[in-house]
């Protein structure tokens, strides 16, 4: 009798090769992640294909000129002369009004929440100036044009009085109504909470032995955040006010509720006259004819084109702030 | 028997602390008689007023005990408060805005009726935002049926798939965050009803939203998905599951509570957007079933319409709308606060 052979199994195939299911999987995750890819490349192609023909036509003008009217020639064709240049300034003088008041208010906001608010009241500030991010834009108008307008509009005079001698605080005439200044404090408002949680982000990451060495030479609270906080989370600081600066570009409802939007350059900002890109496009879209619209299409890409440019140079400084914590 | 009392130098004493309510309410007393005998006036000259006297009076107490190095550490922390203070009132001063102007034109029929009889200029007991309302939710259920795939199966590829891409994608979802709404709207204007037989309906306004709330869903997925324990996953995989069935087993259940936060995020940030309405949705003013054909009543929209129209009337029925919308969006924040704390507390 023959001893039994055992029966041995065949080896089991080790591959690391992925399954029919799993590349499925990976395929469709993959296609699917770049999709904020294929949204912000059609936005851009899109807005530049229809609003092409007004960059054709105008050509440089339309950042350097102000104006927006169309006429018509002796065919009886619509002829438009479109300018983008004093809402360009508005838009670059609004944004730097509201980051002057909206940055030190966020960078003490934030050092008051990171290291004296006690535990309790920190929980609860943070939560409130999370949902002052989640408040609609509209309901910032409202308030800026019915609460926060004629408040400002006497701050504007105060201003004016006393400090009416440095150029851009004089006034042409007396009138300080809906200026870019009240616009600024409106958008200054809704910045803060961008400003306040990236500052808060980057305070909190500052090193713990750097914090205690401070403590241990003797240092006061005060001293060890000039030492060590503000040097460690100022490009978290700047960062923080360039997103800001992203959002203030391009808000637009609670803007053109508070601003008298006119298309002159005027960079007197108290002054009753102001410009902003986007607003102007919802101003100008109900009325608008066919080559009207196009030139609006034209103004959202170069919104949009200023926007991701802003967004992508905070992006960069943040990401470098908040790594070189770890 | 004696129990050792716990030593706290660092904790402030009873004399201290006597102190700081001394100078606290001398400042208040010398704030109101300044105010009082001096020509300031109004409640910015209150609160300027009093905390320069606070400093003043608390600084020549602290310098007695701690010298000039004391006095600058106070001022720090005082100005600190102060900033915080002053965000604070801002938003103090817009919730009550909201609320007490708001609060006058509730009733009932707000909730019940359109605007199909009614103009914005009526007095504001006629009429009501019902169609508003219904709009909205159409729009925001469309936005929540694409973007939250979206957001979420980015999120994936961020946390799970760690992909080659992840740094760059990472990136432009940051970058679309910081799209300005308005330019959502002319975008769905030039590539759809410029291009397409469709034109203004709830389903373009729901597109817009969508670009809109991506990039918030993704953001908070990845954070929620990181959440989840290394430890889940492997198990799952040494289980002999593949990637796909960890990921849809293990790891999505896992982070549930907080995916539904980030959705109840997104949705947050976008129920309030108006600019990209005024492109795609349209107004319309009674409900209408369809969403893909006609215009559609919308919540922002119609806070939009009474405040162009500008007339007292049209004005209150901003505020009370606003005032709606408010307490929709404060309701779903609080929403994914709370499960967003039970998450934590899971851990």
């Amino acid at each position: 009798m023959p001893a039994p052979t055992a029966e041995t199994p065949d080896p089991r195939k080790l591959t690391t090769k992925h399954r029919a299911s799993d590349r499925l999987f990976r395929a469709v995750v993959t296609t699917f992640s770049f999709s904020a890819l294929i949204i912000l490349t059609l936005i851009g192609l899109f807005l530049l294909i229809k609003g092409f023909s007004t960059f054709k036509e105008q050509g440089l003008h339309f950042f350097t000129t102000a104006g927006w009217s169309v006429t018509q020639d002796a065919n009886g064709k619509d002829v438009g002369h479109f300018g983008l240049s004093a809402m360009l300034l508005g838009t670059v003088l609004i944004a730097l009004v509201a980051l002057f008041i909206a940055v030190p208010l966020s960078v003490l906001t934030a050092l008051f929440l990171t290291f004296y608010a006690p535990e309790r009241i920190r929980t609860f500030l943070v939560s409130v100036v999370d949902l002052m991010a989640a408040f609609p834009s509209i309901l910032y108008g409202l308030w800026g044009f019915f609460i926060l307008g004629p408040m400002a509009e006497y701050w504007a005079k105060l201003i004016n009085k006393y400090l009416g001698w440095i150029p851009f605080l004089s006034v042409p005439q007396p009138s300080f109504t809906r200026s870019p200044f009240i616009a600024g404090i409106v958008l200054a408002v809704m910045i803060v909470p961008i400003v306040t949680s990236v500052s808060r982000e980057v305070f909190s990451q500052t090193p713990l032995d750097r914090v205690q060495a401070a403590y241990a030479l003797g240092a006061s609270k005060w001293g060890m955040i000039k030492a060590v906080v503000l040097p460690f989370g100022s490009s978290g600081i700047v960062g923080g006010a360039m997103l800001g600066l992203g959002r203030a570009f391009g808000e637009t409802v609670a803007v053109y509720s508070v601003l008298n939007i006119v298309f002159r350059p005027n960079w007197h900002i108290l002054f009753t006259q102001g410009g902003n890109v986007a607003s102007m496009i919802i101003g100008q879209w109900g009325e608008a004819g066919k080559a009207e619209v196009s030139a609006l299409l034209a103004a959202g890409l170069v919104l949009f084109v200023l926007t991701l440019l802003v967004n992508f140079a905070a992006d960069f400084v943040v990401n470098r702030a908040v790594k070189s914590g770890r | 028997m004696t129990t050792i009392q716990p030593i706290r130098p660092w904790a402030a004493s009873k004399a201290d602390r006597a102190m700081t309510g001394a100078s606290l309410l001398s400042a208040v007393l010398l704030t109101a008689l300044l105010v009082a005998v001096t020509p300031l006036k109004g409640k910015l000259a209150y609160f300027f007023v009093f905390f320069v006297v606070w400093f003043v009076l608390d600084s020549i107490l602290i310098a007695r005990r701690f010298g000039t190095k004391g006095v600058r550490d106070g001022l720090a922390a005082k100005i600190t408060l102060f900033g915080a203070v002053i965000v604070m009132m801002a938003v103090a001063s817009i919730l009550w805005a909201t609320i007490s102007r708001g609060v006058k034109g509730l009733h009932l029929s707000l909730f019940s009726q359109t605007m199909r009889t009614t103009s914005f200029t009526d007095p504001f007991s006629h009429g009501g935002m019902l169609h508003s309302i219904i709009g909205t939710l159409y729009l925001i259920l469309i936005a929540i049926v694409i973007s939250v795939p979206m957001g979420i199966l980015t999120a994936i590829y961020l946390t799970e798939i760690k992909g080659r891409a992840a740094g760059l994608i990472r990136f432009l979802v940051q970058a679309m965050s910081g799209v300005p709404s308005v330019v959502a709207g002319l975008f769905i204007y030039a590539a759809i009803i410029l291009n397409t037989p469709l034109r203004n309906s709830a389903f373009l306004g729901g597109l817009a939203l969508t670009i809109l709330m991506v990039p918030t869903v993704t953001r908070t997925a990845e954070e929620v998905l990181n959440l989840v324990p290394r430890d889940l996953r492997e198990a799952g995989l040494a289980m002999g599951a593949t990637q796909w069935k960890t990921v849809a087993l293990v790891v999505l259940p896992a982070a549930r509570s907080g995916l539904i936060t980030a959705t109840v995020l997104g949705v947050a940030r976008v129920a309030g957007e108006t600019a990209p309405l005024l492109f795609t949705v349209g107004v319309f003013d009674s409900i209408n079933k369809n969403p893909f054909k006609g215009g559609s009543g919308t919540i922002p929209t119609y806070i939009w319409a009474g405040l162009t129209a500008g007339t007292s009337d049209s004005v209150q029925r901003a505020w009370t709308a606003i005032l709606v919308l408010l307490a929709v969006v404060l309701i779903l924040f609080t929403l994914a606060r709370t499960l967003g704390n039970k998450k934590m507390k899971a851990k």
